[in-house]
């Protein structure tokens, strides 16, 4: 069982994740930093949820990581499945699984970055085992 | 300053209806409100403080209190979702404790299957969540938001599907008995773990009822209390607590029960060796399993163990838990469980629960709920009631 064509919905974007989403357009999965107390976190703030410092940034990751876990919705044409992935980087992000085979899914396997187009100038990560 | 026996519950109620065709969301507020105070022996001018949560039309509150014509000098919107109901009993108890109320009303109503029949369109509320945009892409629903916590837990403790079965058998074995309850039938754990799989690991049967109607609860100051027919049902203790996704330090293996249950222990000054009965809130039976260990009545990871063999069933297990079927076969009204929580460890502290689930000598019970995402971010709340002698 797999999902060959992901459905793919555009993210609500405002003021403070427009710069995120654009960097999907390149292929780029950031996540925030703080340059303050060093931490990544997830998802990204203009305050870091763990110093309350101001001085955030995105960072770009190299869209690698492990399932921390996932669930397949059961769907008679179309499952899906909705995952936590832990980036090499720490954090843990809410993603898809794709382009994978879903009854082969465990915790822990490997996964990378994959990007799907939403057609209003941004795409949506999602990740595929390698 | 403690709550312990500066209030009670006097009244409650809960609505017969599981499905409200041709009945409006503030008139099955107010037939709630009605009904608990009709059972402390209480009228709507004695209410001097008004609770609700984010299922009341409006501005909650202030539009509820107009429709019922109450006039209170204190309303509390405090919105945890599910969970809502049990953390306004607690501020309700503080709010008596400090002498700004003496008859705080608390209620919820839903209609979630009248409004699916009736076509009824979605009602939007006002700034959406901060989270959403990182969130909605990957379509998460309120089942899959919670399986992933039942896989995480069964990876890092070998929890099985039978095992979380055995929570929906309990609960199966208390709502045959319920005249009210949705789903009556007595199941097994063969029954649910053949039952289709919704979202992986979870079946249909791992997941609650969906259901209209709702609850009410009055609460009253001790002055109050002594004038009333109805046992007396003291606030023992109380604890509260949200629990997020810590910036994406994320662990799905616990909930906020970890830091309301202590608090409301302490508070109460009973052991978990006290507690005769359990209502613990069961959106899932996921959600049941990982709050008995977080909550203290087993260590982290042995909850599969714990919930096996009929652990949970009145007269045969150590923990007899919402025996009124709870929201896995009874109610779920307006797919807020907490309420329901309430009511049913106020019965069982009563001995007015169900002859055949009824725990002899129930002086000392406990409710808990979870309101929101186990998966993401949530408020737990834990209660703890007792009889006039607790």
């Amino acid at each position: 069982m797999s999902e060959t064509k992901p459905k793919v919905k555009a993210p609500k974007v405002n003021h403070e994740t427009k710069a995120f989403w654009e960097a999907t357009a390149e292929g780029k999965l950031m996540v925030g930093k703080c340059n303050e107390c060093g931490e990544y976190h997830y998802y990204p703030r203009s305050l870091c949820p763990f110093c309350f410092s101001d001085k955030t940034e995105l960072a770009q990751t190299a869209g690698k990581g492990k399932i921390y876990s996932f669930s397949v919705t059961s769907h008679p044409k179309s499952p899906y499945t909705i995952a936590y992935i832990t980036l090499a980087e720490g954090p843990t992000i809410l993603s898809n699984i794709v382009e994978s085979d879903f009854d082969k899914l465990a915790i822990g396997q490997d996964v990378e970055v994959v990007f799907y187009d939403t057609g209003e100038g941004n795409a949506v990560p999602m990740f595929k085992t390698v | 300053m403690s709550i312990r026996g500066k209030a009670y519950i006097a009244g409650i109620y809960e609505h017969p209806t599981r499905l409200a065709l041709g009945k409006t969301l503030p008139q099955l507020h107010a037939e709630l409100a009605k009904g608990a105070l009709e059972d402390a022996g209480l009228t709507k001018d004695d209410v001097d403080a008004y609770y609700c949560a984010g299922d009341a039309p409006g501005m909650g509150g202030v539009d509820m209190v107009e429709y019922m014509g109450l006039n209170v000098r204190q309303i509390d919107s405090t919105e945890t979702g599910g969970s809502s109901y049990v953390l306004h009993v607690n501020h309700a108890a503080q709010a008596i404790a400090a002498g700004h109320c003496k008859v705080a009303l608390i209620t919820l109503a839903g209609r979630p299957a009248a409004d699916a029949k009736e076509k009824v369109a979605f009602r939007p509320g006002g700034d959406p969540p901060p989270a959403i945009g990182f969130e909605s892409p990957y379509r998460p629903t309120i089942v899959n938001m919670y399986a992933m916590c039942a896989q995480r837990h069964m990876y890092e403790y070998g929890t099985t599907s039978e095992q979380l079965a055995w929570i929906k058998v309990a609960a199966s074995h208390h709502a045959q008995h319920n005249e009210h309850a949705l789903r009556r039938e007595v199941v097994t754990v063969e029954d649910v773990v053949n039952s289709p799989i919704i979202a992986s690991p979870l079946h249909r049967y791992d997941c609650c009822v969906i259901t209209d109607g709702g609850g009410a609860v009055v609460v009253v100051a001790p002055e109050i209390m002594k004038n009333l027919k109805r046992p007396a049902v003291k606030v023992l203790g109380a604890g509260e607590a949200p629990k997020h996704l810590m910036g994406g330090k994320v662990d799905l293996t616990y909930s906020g029960a970890r830091w309301s249950g202590p608090k409301a222990f302490e508070e109460a000054g009973v052991s978990h060796a006290d507690i005769k009965y359990a209502s613990i809130y069961d959106s899932f039976t996921i959600t049941v399993l990982e709050t008995i260990e977080d909550l203290g009545f087993c260590e982290k990871g042995e909850g599969g163990k714990f919930v096996s063999d009929g652990n949970l069933i009145s007269g045969t297990g150590k923990l007899p838990f919402n025996t009124d079927g709870g929201g896995l076969c009874n109610n779920h009204p307006g797919n807020r469980g907490g309420m329901t929580k309430v009511l049913e460890a106020v019965r069982q502290v009563r001995g007015e629960a169900h002859p055949k689930v009824q725990v002899p000598n129930c002086d000392i019970a406990l409710a808990h709920g979870t309101g929101g995402l186990l998966g993401a971010r949530m408020g737990s709340a834990t209660c703890i009631l007792g009889n006039e002698d607790a």
